[in-house]
């Protein structure tokens, strides 16, 4: 298991390092610049600028230098934009609030949708089951762009019970819409795979035969069938943690929580090449490590795996 | 002799009967199990209707998208609600344009970019998918590590940055769709193929001195269809909620074309002067276009799914 788990942090790495340099190559190729304006910079001007962020430099030395600072000292390098901030600055302002109700709306979809899963398989081809599917189908068609415009529809212009947008440093009438707004189609998803999953291990051998047994229902679906009808949904959870992150792009922008999302949509607007890199940079980073998390807990959970 | 004449004949009638018995192929017995699927038909029935409002409906549309209906822009609250005598059977949109020929725009470029996003995933991730798990060895590995690397970029951030770098052009769009959306395929495919690859039919066009090539586009494609008509199926909407998303960020289908999703956006923002149509009508169109591709999509699973049986 651990010799498991070295090997494939062993192959994180090079991924990553490819990640960078991929998306640092992506970036040059890219026509325009930061400081292009309408009106033309003076060339003395430009060539100042550039040779401050060392802009002026061949590409693969300024990628090395990137490379360098970022294995060594952890820094991404300054803004193009902001003149006094620097990327690590950014994203250290941003993340936390993504993370917050990321975290929030990752553990609700979990609970509510393996509860809605496991709960319509039981009461298979019953009023309940019909009614589960159908919301999660709808739910899964309603994007969060949708969701969160009814929500404020809802809540703030009819009801007036929540503010509109904001953080204000994460009060929980700030951060309730976010929340419902990001977790739904994620909810209907854990639910949709957690009910067919259950279904395929309700109908199993070992399960007939733990009813044979005379179990009690209780103990057959704790005892026996979960965790086999777990597996499915834990390959789903990581990757989806990771896409609740960076799926809040919408969140950030409509909410205005001022969340990562927020800071990478308007770098890129602003050309602002190192906050993006830096943003991007870090969601691989996340993508990988939970793709890794989520491998090693799978093959923790299932004996039939071989690593 | 007389005796046997009439056995020989009655075999001879029970030939030809037997003839006109025809075998099930997969496909027909996975035709009738979708039409028994009520609500896959269902569904079906939805999305032909919105496939024949986006034919049919600039037939009946009054206005074109692009007219500006100048003598009642100034007050669309007011007076830019659906109605027929206007003409404007959805009502006006946030410029004074007519929201009916708007929609029709709107789905037709969704669709078209759910469509050609999902070919585009499907004939790429397909064919690298079973190249790749027949020939086997180090270069499956190669292709599949190449594909883990892929999957670890967080990829709204590359359509974004491509959307905002480049010219945001339909042809950007695909890209940056195209580029994400085959690797799932080509996984699914690569699985399907390792089974495949050791049955006893391929063994024989080995035997036989088929190039790889060769059996690999004539004997495993047709066998991975099954898996890959329902992949699609599920691709679409996806595709379609992908490409809304950019839009609804401002990144995706430039005016004067628009999509689902751009539509969506802008009525969202104009909700607060109560000109609720500009929000339902798109909205409407929208999710029953991905609901009934949903239905559709997990009928066929289900048609299909040689687990099931």
């Amino acid at each position: 298991m651990l010799n498991y788990i070295l090997r494939r942090l062993l192959i994180a790495i090079p991924t990553l390092l490819i990640l960078i340099v991929i998306c640092f190559f992506l970036m040059y190729a890219a026509p325009g610049g930061p400081f292009t304006s309408e009106r033309p910079l003076p060339p003395q001007v430009l060539a100042n600028i550039q040779a401050k962020y060392g802009l002026d430099q061949p590409i693969l030395v300024q990628m090395w230098n990137y490379l360098v600072s970022i294995l060594t000292q952890f820094d991404f390098g300054p803004s193009f934009i902001y003149k006094d901030r620097d990327v690590n600055d950014i994203i250290a302002q941003g993340f936390p609030v993504t993370l917050t109700y990321g975290t929030i709306s990752f553990v609700i979809a979990t609970l509510v949708g393996v509860s809605l899963g496991v709960l319509a398989a039981l009461k298979h081809n019953t009023a309940l089951d019909y009614i589960a599917v159908g919301a999660t189908f709808s739910a899964q068609a309603l994007p969060n762009f949708v969701m969160a415009p009814i929500l404020v529809i809802i809540f703030t212009w009819q009801l007036g019970w929540l503010p509109g947008g904001g953080w204000n440093g994460g009060q929980w009438q700030y951060v309730v819409m976010p929340v419902i707004a990001l977790s739904t189609s994620y909810m209907a998803s854990i639910a949709r795979i957690t009910r067919s999953s259950m279904l395929e291990t309700l109908h199993s051998n070992f399960i007939r035969t733990a009813k044979a047994k005379g179990l009690p229902t209780r103990t057959i679906i704790w005892r026996h069938a979960m965790k086999p009808a777990m597996m499915p949904v834990v390959s789903y959870l990581g990757p989806a943690f990771v896409a609740m992150i960076t799926g809040s792009v919408v969140i950030d922008m409509y909410f205005s929580t001022g969340g990562v999302g927020q800071s990478f949509v308007n770098s890129a607007l602003n050309r602002d090449y190192a906050v993006m890199l830096g943003v991007t940079i870090l969601y691989g980073t996340l993508t990988i490590l939970f793709n890794l998390l989520t491998d090693v807990v799978y093959a923790w959970l299932d004996p039939k795996i071989r690593y | 002799m007389v005796h046997d004449m009439d056995r020989n004949t009655r075999i001879a009638e029970r030939l030809v009967e037997a003839e006109q018995i025809k075998g099930r192929s997969l496909w027909q017995d996975a035709a009738a199990r979708f039409v028994r699927n009520k609500a896959a038909v269902g569904a079906t029935i939805v999305l032909i209707g919105v496939l024949l409002f986006t034919i049919l409906g600039p037939y009946f549309a009054q206005w074109t998208n692009e007219e500006i209906d100048w003598g009642r822009m100034g007050d669309i609250a007011g007076q830019g609600g659906p109605s027929f005598e206007t003409g404007h059977f959805f009502g006006l949109d946030e410029v004074g344009r007519d929201l009916f020929a708007r929609t029709i725009q709107a789905t037709q470029t969704s669709l078209i970019v759910g469509v050609i996003g999902a070919l585009v995933a499907v004939i790429i991730g397909t064919l690298y998918g079973a190249v790749s798990g027949f020939v086997g060895g180090w270069v499956d590995n190669l292709m599949m590590r190449a594909v883990d690397i892929l999957i670890a970029v967080p990829y709204m951030f590359i359509i974004i940055l491509l959307m905002v770098m480049f010219e945001r052009s339909f042809f950007m769009l695909f890209v940056g769709i195209g580029i994400v959306s085959w690797l799932d395929m080509s996984r699914i495919v690569r699985g399907q193929t390792l089974s495949l690859k050791n049955r006893e039919f391929i063994e024989a066009a080995q035997a036989a001195g088929v190039g790889w090539f060769t059996i690999v586009t004539r004997h495993i494609l047709p066998n991975l269809m099954g898996v890959v008509v329902v992949y699609a199926t599920l691709l679409v909407p996806q595709m379609i909620l992908v490409e809304s998303f950019i839009s609804f960020l401002g990144l995706g289908v430039q005016e004067p074309n628009t999509s689902l999703g751009a539509l969506i956006s802008k009525g969202a923002g104009t909700i607060i002067y109560g000109t609720i149509w500009q929000l339902a009508w798109p909205l409407v169109f929208f999710l029953l276009t991905i609901i009934s591709l949903f239905f559709i999509g997990d009928g066929l699973r289900d048609a299909l799914d040689p687990k099931d049986r």
